[in-house]
């Protein structure tokens, strides 16, 4: 990972350069809103894949594109956004092919979002894909672009009853929106069933089942639009953590106590009128089809000392299922969530330290563990990680491979006389493909270890030693006959 | 340890005496350890079965204070307004409560704290009670020293420790008044009676200060100031009057009184109420007794002094009649209150005061629950008793008078048992010690007759005994088969409190356990739920109507508005939620809308067989809600003085708010096989309307066992 950021930097740095003499001459363009290729770039082919199955919309791009023969070398691809969808963005990212037929492998590239063009408040939001090798006049490419939107669904009607589904909108656009000129295009957008209520023509349009493709539409303008909506059933639980906080305490006794406070709402519509338990309990298939009742919180193998509370205690509800290579927790939440009802509960587990704890070659100690939310299936709007470190650890330096907001606290725990440092990221809109290793660097001397049980044994001494000494001593001013 | 190890070394010379009696030291102090760690270890079987939780109804409310108290400190707490219960009068907490239990939690958990161990409030208000619990024992180790001896005290200590009558009110997670209290109450005794024996000064001050504890802890110290200056009146009777008791009572009354004015809630009671009225007496009936004595002293002639004792007394009584009787008919001292009524005559809340008598615990004790709570201690006590007045002493009659009056206590109410079980436990110690130790007295000096030379602290009283009952046959081996039945009793005695521990006290009773048909254990936990869910969906300014039972754990647990809760101050507030449960649903509406209720929960134990719900409770309701509001009859929920809820039951029962909450949509669930759908597990019956419409309520939430069901209020209709 250290050296996935050393590479990053002079990239970026190479890149600046260029920016900043681009800039100078799209200013002028930015006011009419269309921004012409600044370099020869078109999309030769497009394919635009949306998933509407589950909670999140995911949107795979397969795009190829051509560097115009006159143009200049061609270091980045850019990708644009509406602003809404920037908003709700919660992950993007790129890949380009390379190489032919059975060579063929895939590159992951970086991404960073561009400066360009945001001064208009309607102006498409734009993404460089920086490619890893410049793209030479007259060369194409392909690149694979897969980005996440969350809170994109729009229940209508707003408000169901308890037996009703859960219909909802998708809004966007039937050709891809692109600052270049897109020669040919074809959208599929994929619904979880064949339930689909209404959606937006712009022909050619074709319905295959649970599918709708829109296109293909050839020699599209830069920047074009074209809006359109899809209605259509989706009950898949839409659980969203409003907050989570996980909180990982390290103790070189041979522990990691991870202890993750949850937020929880079923989220977007509400829940209309009454809640019957009778027919929860009759019907459970028709009824409450959009609730959920139980969710899946996926572990690391050897997890130890589960538990699952919230403020006022236990919660009875819950599974454990553990194997060598992993453990899954199965929890249901007090009562069954309906729309718009909220739940919060906390979830506690020790780890075995040797599984995640390693030295690194220049001493120095780095816990390596998962960023994301173990809920499967869920948006985290609002994560906080919090890596508390040993008392008497120095230098933390966290090593996340995504941007993340970073800040160094203290915290007090048993025994704590200076207090542990800890190491505090946040994220906003976090998605299941978070859910990758990260890394907390920390010096950190083993004779630390045995500062709090010399301290207790020191206490239990002089407490022996005064009992000692009371037994011995004579305290009466008079002596009793 | 220590200790002897320690000695032996540098002076392996030095006299056996002193080494025996280290031993000896060793031994108590680590028996002691023993039972302190016993005391507390066999209050956790709750938090082992099921977790580290408050439990019942009012341990939420004290839980739900020291929570405040800890987190916006005493000043706050002790200002503290509550606008959440007794919608819309509030209450003003920081002036009704007995604040020893919850500063006590806070301190602890301060201390802690401090000593960097990162607990939360919760664990350290769960284990108050243990703890508290487990230094009763040492109090009831010093306490049986003081009227008997070392042994006595032992054994007391160990008796107490699992004694089910005390266990009852202090497992952990009954985070209630008791279980601090019952610690202040009997070191309250035992510095009294320390202070009655030595004469000092110091202990009767610290007397005062157990006093104040208690009288900071719980309500129970009307006990305290009632119970001594009866016994100082006996003392005095019975010709046992001395400086030293003088010195005790002055200084414990008034220290202990001045102290006491500083609880708020208790304030000036002291020098104006009925209850404490007696106390005040015998404080001034002291120093008469005082001035006589010191009047004959000065005339130093019988008859001069008899004639002007009859003068003195004459006056004295008149005055004291005439003060008390002006100060009760301007209403100074205020009358004595209907609870301390119900405990003198047991069947005074039956008649006067339904909401006293509607609480199970505070119904006559039956002989069975004695027998549960004592076990041995039941015929120990007797003898205990016996022993007792067979070596009189000050201490002793004490123990005697605090026996006496707190096992009529104890029948009158059965949480009484509670007080009852200190003194039980004391005497019972009695007995059990002096009888082991008569024992084996008669033991030893048959087998040691040739060699008793060690001086004994017994052995020139038991060699005489055994002089004399040298006559007797089989004397030995009677004597070991007697103190083979004593240990047979007494391990018996400690299985079944373990027992009972495990099985009857250790239940939190918000969470409920059952067996399944595999035997497996099935949890109900409708209530936290329930709860739950209304502090996570509904608006935070909801007003929760209930019965009064559930205030306190919605308030605590659902962070809710309620209309009553169960600190029963205004009767009539109760009779009105009593009223709106008990009418048609139109007037009820009524009523809740004056009220401003949004949310309606009851408690329904029909589908789980859960039989303490509100549909059994129902009759207190209407009774409590009659005595205010005449419009509610008894007679009309009933069918010829029986109580029923099937399809003969009244049409005024049918169509009530509380029938309609409870079997809403009940006629549609078959809740047992082979029975008709709307079949009630708790009372046996199918239930007599089946088909409920709801005209101004509406189902909110029901918990997944039925327990418990939520309803909202709809806003009243516009006007067409």
């Amino acid at each position: 990972m250290m050296d996935h950021r050393d590479v990053m930097l002079p990239l970026s740095l190479r890149t600046l350069a260029t920016r900043t003499l681009l800039l100078l001459v799209i200013a002028s363009a930015v006011s009419c809103s269309s921004l012409p290729p600044e370099d020869g770039i078109r999309v030769v082919s497009a394919e635009k894949r949306i998933d509407l199955t589950g909670p999140i919309v995911k949107v795979f791009l397969t795009l190829k594109v051509e560097n115009a023969p006159t143009a200049s070398e061609a270091s980045r691809v850019l990708l644009a956004f509406t602003p809404t969808e920037v908003q709700h963005l919660s992950i993007v990212k790129a890949t380009r092919a390379e190489g032919k037929r059975k060579k063929k492998a895939f590159v992951p590239l970086s991404i960073e979002p561009s400066e360009l063009a945001t001064t208009a408040p309607d102006a498409p939001r734009l993404y460089s894909v920086l490619l890893s090798t410049p793209l030479k006049p007259g060369d194409a490419t392909t690149l694979e672009v897969l980005y996440m939107l969350t809170h994109s669904l729009e229940p209508f009607p707003a408000e169901i009853s308890q037996s009703e589904s859960q219909l909802v909108y998708y809004r966007d656009s039937a050709v891809l929106l692109s600052p270049y000129h897109v020669l040919e295009q074809v959208t599929y957008i994929k619904m979880p069933s064949n339930r689909i209520e209404s959606f937006t023509r712009v022909d050619p349009t074709t319905r295959a089942g649970s599918e709708v493709k829109y296109g293909t539409y050839n020699n599209q303008m830069p920047n074009s639009y074209l809006p359109i909506l899809v209605h259509y059933e989706n009950n898949r639980p839409f659980a969203v953590v409003e907050e989570l906080v996980r909180k990982v305490e390290i103790s070189h006794w041979g522990n990691i106590q991870i202890t993750e406070q949850y937020k929880l709402k079923r989220h977007v519509l509400n829940h209309k009128g009454v809640f019957s338990r009778l027919e929860y309990q009759s019907r459970p298939s028709v009824s409450g089809a959009s609730s959920f009742k139980n969710l899946l919180v996926r572990l690391p193998p050897r997890v130890h000392s589960v538990y699952y509370r919230d403020e006022i205690g236990n919660i009875s509800s819950s599974h454990l299922r553990t194997n060598s290579h992993k453990s899954e927790l199965e929890i249901e939440p007090r009562y069954p969530l309906f729309g718009g009802w909220h739940c919060t509960f906390t979830i506690g587990y020790g780890l075995p330290l040797q599984d995640f704890v390693f030295e690194s070659v220049d001493g120095r100690r780095y816990i390596n563990l998962t960023f994301g939310c173990p809920l499967l299936d869920t948006v985290v709007d609002d994560l906080t990680v919090k890596v508390v470190l040993p008392e008497g650890s120095k230098n933390p330096q966290p090593v996340v491979p995504f941007v993340t907001e970073k800040h160094l606290e203290t915290s007090y725990s048993y025994l704590d006389v200076v207090g542990r440092t800890t190491v505090v990221l946040k994220k906003k809109n976090v998605v299941g493909e978070h859910n990758v290793p990260f890394q907390v660097y920390y010096e950190f001397n083993p004779i630390f270890m045995l500062a709090e049980p010399l301290m207790l044994i020191s206490a239990v001494l002089l407490f022996f030693v005064a009992f000692i000494a009371y037994l011995h001593m004579d305290l009466s001013i008079r002596k009793s006959s | 340890m220590a200790p002897p190890a320690l000695d032996s070394l540098p002076a392996p010379l030095r006299s056996l005496r002193l080494k025996t009696k280290q031993q000896e030291l060793l031994l108590r102090v680590s028996a002691l350890a023993l039972i302190y760690v016993l005391a507390f270890a066999v209050r956790l079987f709750s938090v082992l079965r099921y977790e580290s939780m408050i439990h019942e109804f009012d341990p939420y409310f004290n839980y739900r204070t020291t929570l405040f108290l800890t987190e916006n400190g005493f000043s706050e707490f002790w200002n503290w307004f509550d606008s959440e219960s007794w919608y819309p009068l509030g209450r003003v907490v920081g002036g009704t409560l007995f604040p020893g239990l919850m500063v006590t939690a806070a301190l602890l958990h301060r201390l802690l704290r401090a000593l960097s161990l990162a607990v939360h409030i919760r664990e350290v208000c769960v284990l108050t009670a243990p703890f508290f619990a487990a230094n009763t024992t040492l109090v009831a180790y010093a306490f049986g020293r003081e009227i008997w001896d070392s042994g006595a005290g032992l054994v007391a200590a160990a008796l107490i420790a699992i004694v089910p009558g005390y266990i009852s009110r202090s497992v952990a997670g009954s985070y209630d008044n008791e279980g601090v209290a019952i610690f202040a109450l009997l070191l309250t005794f035992y510095l009294f009676v320390r202070a009655v024996n030595t004469g000092s000064l110091a202990w009767a001050l610290a007397s005062a200060f157990g006093y104040f504890y208690m009288v900071s802890a719980w309500g129970g110290y009307v006990f305290i100031i009632n119970l001594i200056p009866l016994y100082v009146l006996v003392l005095l009777v019975t010709g046992r009057y001395s400086q030293r008791l003088y010195v005790a009572y002055n200084c414990m009354y008034v220290l202990g009184m001045l102290l006491a004015m500083q609880i708020r809630f208790v304030g000036f009671q002291h020098v104006q109420s009925g209850e404490h009225m007696a106390a005040m007496g015998v404080f001034f009936l002291l120093q008469v007794f005082f001035f006589l004595d010191w009047v004959q002293y000065l005339l130093n002639d019988a008859r001069l002094f008899k004639s002007f004792l009859r003068i003195t007394l004459t006056c004295v009584i008149t005055v004291g009649a005439l003060a008390l009787g002006i100060g009760t008919a301007s209403g100074y001292i205020s009358p004595w209150t209907g609870r301390f009524y119900s405990l003198l005559d047991p069947t005074y809340a039956k008649d006067h005061i339904p909401i006293i008598a509607s609480v199970s615990e505070h119904q006559p004790t039956a002989w069975s629950s004695f027998m549960f709570d004592f076990h041995i201690l039941l015929f120990l006590f007797p003898a205990g008793l016996y022993f007792c007045f067979k070596r009189l002493s000050d201490a002793t009659i004490f123990i005697v008078m605090y026996g006496l009056t707190s096992m009529y206590f104890a029948g009158v109410m059965v949480r009484l048992i509670l007080v009852a079980a200190p003194a039980v436990c004391l005497i019972s110690a009695i007995a059990a010690s002096a009888t082991i130790k008569n024992l084996t007295t008669l033991i030893r000096t048959k087998s040691r007759s040739p060699q008793t030379t060690s001086g004994k602290t017994t052995g020139s009283k038991a060699a005489a005994k055994g002089a004399v009952d040298q006559s007797l046959p089989f004397q030995h081996n009677a004597a070991i088969a007697l103190l083979l039945g004593a240990f047979y009793l007494l391990s018996r005695y400690a299985i079944h409190c373990t027992w009972v521990t495990s099985e009857a006290y250790s239940s939190p009773s918000i969470v409920l356990a059952a067996r399944g048909h595999n035997g497996g254990r099935v949890i109900f936990d409708d209530y936290r739920e329930a709860y739950y869910w209304l502090r996570q969906n509904t608006p935070p300014d909801a007003k929760i109507m209930s019965w009064w039972d559930y205030g306190y754990q919605i308030t605590a647990m659902g962070n809710r508005t309620v209309i009553v809760d169960n600190n029963t101050w205004n009767n009539t507030h109760i009779a009105t939620v009593g009223r709106a449960m008990s009418s048609y649903e139109d007037e009820a509406y009524e009523i809740m809308q004056s009220l401003d209720v949004n949310y309606v929960l009851v408690v329904f134990g029909g589908v789980t067989g859960y039989s303490s719900d509100d549909i059994n409770k129902f009759l207190w309701m209407v009774r409590i809600g009659g005595g205010v509001f005449p419009v509610i009859k008894e007679p009309d929920y009933l069918v010829n003085g029986e109580y029923r809820i099937d399809k003969g039951a009244a049409p005024k029962m049918l169509n009530c708010l509380m029938y309609k909450l409870c079997y809403y949509r009940f006629g549609e669930l078959t809740t047992e096989y082979g029975k008709p759908p709307g079949y009630d597990r708790v009372r046996g019956v199918e239930i007599g309307n089946k088909d409920i419409k709801l005209e101004y309520l509406e189902e909110a939430f029901t918990t997944s066992n039925w327990i418990v069901r939520i309803y909202k209020v709809k806003p009243p209709k516009n006007r067409s």
